[in-house]
């Protein structure tokens, strides 16, 4: 636990003074990995804690992104509609969660796989509210320089990502967090020795939402515009997945290892393979879960 | 004194089949039975009613006084009904230690931590199995995995213990260990109810034994009066223990 926190710090220290060296293409990739960082974190909850793979992270994200930018503008400050961004989402994780955690499951991550359809389907139509189509602009942060913005934003999204690991970190710890890995071995065994499954369910499943819902608001307000293929976007969900499979499902470090090499992969890939992109990192995504099952940090055991 | 345990025309339907019928019975307090019957009688059925994972479809079960009929699986766990599976059910990946330890503070009263591990251990101590405490549970035998539900069910500091064939699939020194064990659990004051297909074990730890047959109660009473009975030599038990 001593050493967690040492190692904690250390990052921590190391992501506050990178940008101090960075251009604007650095922080705008270091923006990127703590976003996913906070995606895979938040996915760990319920799909590496609990062992539910839940495909609702585009729903939260895009829902975030959402109740930030119309908040905003609708005058409220920034800051104010972040926070209020992340209530948004867990909330409605909260009223998901209670509908379908009673399912298991292949069942539960076909029906959390909807989710963010019907919600873009929902915003395309309210078009006074979000500008359906058409997208919704946001205002811009008063920053004397291009880089003092890109700045902002990643410690911004610093800030959120900081937040989910603590928050990991305390249901790791906790009598929650040992629950959920009862829940996650054989759920029917926990309901018998007085695990209330449904309520630890549900507040998994709230923690996988709040921090996503967040970084959404937190990403509509740095790209200025979003509409609903964006935001909604079906790799909101699959990727978080794939970046704590690669990771360590479970632990406390592996997503953001897995968010860290997930979007090395991306851009290398991307930058080299133009044409046949997805389909490399594809390949390399089914070879890594092939030969490391259980993610890197395995690695670090044998 | 009112029982620990009361069953009232309690009736399982699933679909078209009749698991339970109508079953009135009671445990009282530190009474150690015995659930007979041949397969398919309704006897796990029973249990699964008790502890809440197939809610009876008729009838009403009270456990110390209280209506519980309705109560969710792990509401029994925390009001004092510890149930070890006739299929061993562990968390396999967590160590023996952390399997009790999460008994003891889900069901029972330790606070979740270091507390939690060493009431856990004591539990292991008393089914033999502290050595193995740091060990994954998938990698017990089924005797230690027997042993280690059995310690699950301690640590839930339970009021009932209801033991689904804890026998099941053990050679005969192993049973005659695990006869011991049960021995000192109810040596502890703790109720239980033991289903079981070897008449020995029944015979030996049981004070009364009620026998189901296509889920009615065909008998109950006590273990010498059982073996004699006609309907269960009948239905159950055959000629050999008539003989007696």
């Amino acid at each position: 636990m001593k050493r967690t926190f040492i190692v904690a710090l250390v990052v921590l220290a190391v992501l506050l003074a990178v940008p101090l060296t960075m251009q604007a293409y650095g922080l705008r990739i270091g923006t990127t990995m703590l976003m996913y960082g906070v995606l895979a974190m938040s996915w760990n909850f319920i799909g590496g804690m609990a062992g539910y793979p839940s495909f609702a992270s585009a729903a939260f994200f895009g829902l975030g992104a959402y109740a930030g930018a119309v908040a905003q503008k609708y005058g409220v400050p920034h800051y104010a509609a972040w926070a209020l961004a992340g209530l948004v989402a867990a909330l409605f994780a909260a009223a998901l969660g209670f509908a379908l955690l009673r399912l298991r499951g292949h069942y539960f991550a076909i029906a959390s796989l909807v989710v963010a359809e019907a919600l873009r389907e929902i915003v395309n139509s309210a078009t006074a509210l979000t500008g359906g189509g058409m997208g919704l602009n946001l205002p811009l942060p008063q920053a004397s320089s291009v880089e003092a913005q890109a700045r902002f934003f990643y410690y911004a999204m610093l800030g959120v990502a900081a937040l989910t690991f603590a928050a990991s970190f305390l249901v790791r710890h906790s009598r929650l967090g040992f629950g959920l890995r009862c829940i996650q071995q054989n759920e029917s065994a926990a309901d018998m020795l007085g695990v209330n499954t449904t309520l630890y369910k549900v507040i998994a499943f709230v923690l996988s939402g709040a921090f996503v819902g967040v970084a959404g608001a937190i990403y509509a307000s740095w790209v200025h515009y979003i509409e609903p293929p964006d935001v909604f976007d079906v790799l909101y969900s699959v990727k978080p997945i794939v970046m704590v499979l690669l990771g360590g499902a479970g632990t406390l470090f592996g997503p953001l290892l897995g968010a860290g090499v997930f979007l090395g992969l991306e851009e290398l890939v991307w930058r080299n393979y133009l044409s046949v992109h997805t389909g490399v990192l594809g390949l390399l995504i089914v070879l890594l879960v092939v030969f490391l099952p259980k993610g890197m940090l395995a690695l670090r055991k044998a | 004194m009112s029982p620990l345990l009361e069953l009232r025309g309690v009736t399982r339907q699933f679909g078209g089949l009749r698991a339970l019928a109508a079953v009135d019975f009671s445990i009282a307090q530190g009474e150690v039975v015995g659930l007979i019957g041949p397969n398919g009688a309704g006897k796990t059925t029973l249990v699964n009613v008790i502890t809440g994972v197939h809610p009876a479809t008729a009838g009403t079960v009270r456990f110390a006084g209280e209506d519980v009929t309705r109560q969710q699986p792990w509401q029994a766990a925390r009001r004092g009904i510890a149930r070890t599976f006739q299929i061993v059910q562990p968390f396999p990946d967590m160590t023996v230690l952390e399997n009790v330890a999460a008994a003891g503070v889900f069901a029972g009263s330790a606070p979740y931590g270091v507390r939690a591990e060493a009431a856990a251990m004591e539990h292991l101590g008393f089914v033999g199995l502290a050595e193995r405490a740091r060990q994954r549970a998938g990698s017990l035998t089924l005797a230690m995995r027997k042993r280690l539900e059995l310690a699950k069910g301690l640590a839930m500091q339970p009021k009932l213990l209801l033991l689904d064939e804890v026998n099941a699939g053990l050679n005969p020194a192993e049973i005659e260990q695990a006869l011991a064990l049960i021995r000192a659990i109810a040596a502890r004051g703790v109720t239980i109810l033991i289903i079981e297909h070897l008449m020995k074990v029944v015979l030996n730890l049981c004070s009364r034994i009620v026998v189901l047959h296509h889920g009615e109660l065909i008998a109950s009473g006590d273990p010498q009066g059982i073996v004699r009975d006609p309907r269960v030599v009948q239905a159950y038990l055959g000629r050999r223990y008539a003989a007696h």
